[in-house]
């Protein structure tokens, strides 16, 4: 469209934009801050959209292509494309960052330019990780959204804030520094080359695919979170403050998710198919055991946390049962979750914000009080246990469907979060929301203002557009979900 | 006079060496309030030695001089001019904090331009004594300059440990030295290489002299097992003195490795040999200098270990045995230099009148205090433990890359495992000057040059960060073009 490198423009103009945030400097320029990234944030999100217009649904392989020498000595370009997976996710990731720039507005009062502009540089190099087709340019993006969001839980988060950051930091450093070692070992045996695109075509043996697919898998385990390496997450939630978590559950997670699919599946395939079993396993035990821990969470945000451990189960299920419709009920998870999840976490933020507390038993009759917002937090809790109608439908049961092809114990299993799900979401609703009102601090409490309706708003049309209608979102799919299946399908053991 | 023919390879040695008189002279007729004057002749110094350098560097291929025991090729140039402005940073840095100290005197500078000498010579050496002669000039100049502040207990014992165990490494390099010539029969190190091609070397007396030079080798670049002396001379010495240690002189260790062993005693079965030291200096290196980093609660020490996991990884570069990896090491060791005199400026920056600012806590709450240095050190500090998209990442990157291409897959993993627990500690300085309140809000003060050079010397670390590819092709040329 018009030639704009419009990949380029998703990545570098938020990023620059932050950089004008920071320049704003202290505390006095705030409302300057805050409009600047404002601004930034609906320009990032603007620059996305001619990128869902302009898309061919039908083109296989991948679009907008942009490629330039980056380090000549390492071969490495500079190689940006998308296809339907990554176009879902830049979207989600541009809309969200202005969604979190609006939640923040009066609530940050604290060095606000550096706030605004982390997220900024957040989503640009989140957009950077969705669009890279060379693998060291991934991985730099990759690790270098760990920088922003460690500060955001580190300066604006709460009480247990440094122990949160750190071990968010080492956890997922620890598994990507492993995937560098396998990238270099790609890169070796492809001849001196990291793109993407060459790493496909690379004949391996099983051994050499199984040890890639473990670093790769430590990576994005690591950062989905799966089931047992998950223990980062409820501390970084509870800890960071509304928009960290918010950015954390709705596209951070999504990076380990996206990871399996653009470089665990493609490029070692044969070891995917050959661990599908262990993935799935875990994957398992994410949705079941992690949905019952989930249901005797007494703080909202940890609650929340596992929830989204336990969906986050769907998006890996569906991914390695390699069926069209597990991977593309695993990717419309991706993107619903990143809408639900993202919502809940504002909820619970709009509460804390007045009552400055998280814990389920501190509420009750919220309702009386709040009924617009108890409105709105319903639709999302209705979602979240994956109602009909909403977005958490659509995801939950094509992954469902998927499994069912695959094994029916499988889908009898995950069928089990629609109970787990419903229960714990629902019981904690009823307890902050209904009932008598519970003490003098609720019968305090004001109800939701514009800003925090805009925003609430914003994602409930979200939700429920894509339960009610998702074709705009799954038909840019097909045709990415089909070519990465048949492309896994294909062996990639050398011929003896 | 042919013997010396021709001269103009050691111009810019010799030049340094007539500055140095004139320094040495000129300050005796100065008074302590226009030593100014010595300070401003002494970066002039340095920039005509980067003048001259750059413009007699050979058109093409290695020219020798001195009999062939001078050498000055690609690799030498570019890292002389390095040195040179590696020099003159932590000149501006420390222009403050050594005024306040009393040490702002003519022996400094001198002792400073003499031991850039000393490291010009180790680099354009081709001959084992001139290699030693540069290194007994660059290491009794850095005794001295430890000692420079007669009065603190603690400089005096940190230059009294490393003169003991400097001069037992040099013992050492000596007595290796002379099991070569005994071997070998010849001390220039183009001719040691073509003896040792031709076989008529003895080898085990070769391999027997090798362990002792791969040992005052290890001294001098700070690798464990023979670091002891490196967390204490940071922390005992001045700020400035650690400064200057700890960055341009392992410019020069790198130049002694690379001729020394790879330009001398590269021969395969050579190789063989020392790259299994090597591995286990370098493993060592990483895992002591980055576990006990993590216990360390004064900065200077900090980076004293972190230096030793620095040099380990530069020796995984060296040991990868191919000019790819020789360049990788130098592009380490280049980024190396360049974070840490960044970090020790900081040091001396946030330094007053009888306060160091060398305990960890003295950054707690800089954030606050000053965003834009909590800034600067934070691309500093996530550059030192590798994180992309600063420098650090690539020179880690380049070297695991050249590791993992020689065939030791293994030693990356290592490699990388350290890396993981030394970002805790880099970490840990982001942490206290982000998410802690500040204990002392006394207002930094630095002046227009400090600033200036400081960001900078940060901003360096982002820019190569997101444009490694200058700087890597200047060092993969120069190691191509010198071997």
């Amino acid at each position: 469209m018009y030639g704009l490198p419009l990949l380029s423009l998703s990545i570098w103009v938020p990023i620059v934009f932050g950089v004008a945030v920071l320049a704003t400097g202290s505390d006095r320029n705030a409302t300057a801050a805050r409009l600047l990234a404002l601004i930034g944030a609906i320009a990032g999100f603007l620059v996305t959209l001619p990128l869902y217009t302009g898309f061919n649904s039908a083109g296989s392989g991948f679009q907008y292509v942009e490629l330039a020498p980056w380090i000549a000595s390492f071969n490495v370009n500079y190689h940006l494309g998308i296809d339907g997976l990554s176009l879902l996710l830049i979207l989600l990731n541009s809309f969200t960052t202005v969604l979190v720039v609006v939640a923040g507005w009066e609530i940050i009062t604290q060095k606000v330019a550096q706030y605004m502009a982390a997220f900024l540089f957040l989503s640009g190099l989140m957009n950077g990780v969705f669009c890279a087709l060379d693998a060291l340019l991934f991985y730099v993006f990759f690790e270098a959204t760990l920088i922003p969001m460690f500060i955001i839980i580190g300066v604006w988060g709460g009480p247990n804030r440094i122990y949160a950051s750190v071990k968010f930091f080492l956890y997922t450093l620890l598994g990507s520094l492993l995937s560098l070692i396998a990238l270099i070992y790609l890169y070796n045996t492809a001849e001196g080359s990291f793109s993407l695109l060459d790493f496909y075509q690379l004949p391996l043996g099983l051994g050499a695919q199984i040890l890639i697919f473990f670093a790769f898998f430590m990576a994005f385990a690591v950062k989905v979170p799966m089931w047992p390496v998950h223990t980062w997450l409820p501390d970084a939630h509870v800890e960071a403050p509304t928009g960290g978590s918010v950015v954390l559950a709705a596209i951070m997670l999504k990076l380990g998710g996206y990871g399996f699919l653009r470089l665990s599946l493609p490029i070692v395939p044969d070891a995917s198919q050959y661990l599908a079993g262990f993935v799935i396993f875990l994957s398992l035990v994410a949705v079941v055991y992690i949905g019952l821990v989930a249901l005797v969470q007494t703080d909202m945000k940890k609650l929340i946390a596992y929830s989204s451990i336990s969906h986050m189960g769907f998006v890996t299920l569906g991914i390695f049962i390699f069926n069209a419709q597990g991977m593309e009920g695993a990717i419309i998870q991706m993107i619903s979750h990143g809408f639900v999840s993202g919502a809940l976490f504002l909820c619970v933020g709009v509460l804390y914000d007045r009552m400055h507390s998280r814990q389920i038993a501190d509420y009750g009759g919220v309702v009386n009080r709040m009924p617009v917002f108890a409105a709105l937090f319903m639709l999302f809790a209705m979602a979240n246990s994956g109602l009909p109608g909403t977005s958490g439908f659509v995801g939950e049961f094509t992954v469902i469907m998927g499994a069912m092809k695959a094994n029916f114990w499988y889908a009898f299993l995950a069928a089990s979060t629609l109970i787990f799900g419903a229960a714990y979401t629902l019981w904690m609703y009823k307890r902050v929301i209904f009932g008598a009102v519970a003490n003098h601090h609720v019968a305090e409490l004001q109800d939701i203002n514009l800003r925090e309706f805009l925003v609430l708003g914003a994602l409930a049309a979200a939700v429920i557009m894509m339960g009610v209608w998702p074709d705009p979102f799954a038909e840019v799919l097909h045709t990415s979900v089909n070519d990465l299946l048949t492309h896994v399908s294909q062996s990639k053991l050398p011929v003896e | 006079m042919q013997y010396i023919q021709p001269l103009w390879p050691a111009y810019p040695e010799l030049f340094l060496l007539f500055m140095v008189c004139v320094v040495l002279v000129a300050d005796l007729f100065m008074h302590d309030d226009n030593r100014t004057a010595t300070y401003t002749l002494t970066q002039f110094t340095l920039a005509g030695c980067a003048l001259i350098t750059w413009f007699t560097a050979p058109d093409s291929g290695p020219t020798y001089t001195f009999s062939g025991m001078f050498v000055d090729d690609l690799m030498s140039d570019v890292l002389k001019l390095i040195t040179y402005f590696t020099v003159m940073g932590i000149l501006v840095y420390s222009r403050a904090y050594i005024t306040a100290r009393g040490m702002f005197r003519g022996e400094f500078f001198s002792l400073v331009l003499f031991s850039t000498l000393g490291m010009m010579i180790m680099i354009s050496a081709n001959h084992l004594l001139a290699l030693y002669l540069g290194l007994e000039l660059l290491s009794l100049s850095l005794y001295a300059m430890v000692a420079l502040q007669r009065d603190s207990a603690r400089a005096t014992e940190a230059a009294m440990k490393y003169f003991i165990l400097g001069a037992l490494a040099s013992g050492m390099l000596l007595y290796g030295m002379s099991m070569i010539y005994g071997a070998a029969g010849t001390l220039e190190i183009t001719r040691l290489a073509n003896v040792i091609a031709d076989g008529s070397a003895k080898g085990n007396i070769l391999t027997f002299g090798l362990v002792f030079l791969v040992a005052g080798v290890g001294f001098k670049l700070g690798a464990a097992p023979f670091h002891m002396w490196v967390p204490d001379v940071y922390h005992g010495a001045p700020t400035a003195v650690t400064a200057f240690i700890g960055s341009a002189p392992k410019l020069a260790a790198f130049a002694f490795v690379m001729r020394l062993l790879v330009q001398g005693l590269g021969a395969e079965e050579l190789l063989v040999e020392w790259r299994q030291m090597l591995i286990v200096m370098a493993v060592l290196s990483l895992a002591l200098g980055n576990i006990i980093a993590i216990a360390q609660t004064n900065l200077k020490r900090m980076l004293a270990y972190s230096t030793i996991s620095h040099m380990g990884f530069l020796l995984l570069g060296i040991l990868s045995g191919d000019l790819n990896g020789y360049a990788s090491g130098m592009f380490y060791v280049v980024v190396y230099v360049l974070m840490n005199i960044g970090a020790f400026g900081m040091i001396m920056l946030m330094a007053r009148t009888d306060f160091e600012a060398e305990e960890l806590n003295d950054y707690k709450g800089l954030n606050q205090r000053s965003p834009w240095f909590a800034f600067l050190m934070l691309l500093l500090m996530l550059s030192m433990a590798g994180i992309p998209p600063l420098a650090g990442f690539y020179a880690k990157l380049a070297v695991l890359q050249s590791v993992a291409q020689a065939g030791y897959v293994w030693l990356a993993v290592v490699a990388v495992i350290f890396s993981l627990i030394g970002a805790y500690y880099y970490l840990r300085i982001v942490r206290l000057m982000y998410f802690e309140d500040a204990a002392d809000n006394t207002p930094i003060y630095a002046t227009g040059d400090v600033r200036i050079l400081m960001t900078i010397n940060a901003l360096a670390m982002l820019f190569f960060g997101v444009l490694p590819q200058p700087l890597m092709q200047i060092c993969v040329d120069s190691i191509l073009a010198s071997f």
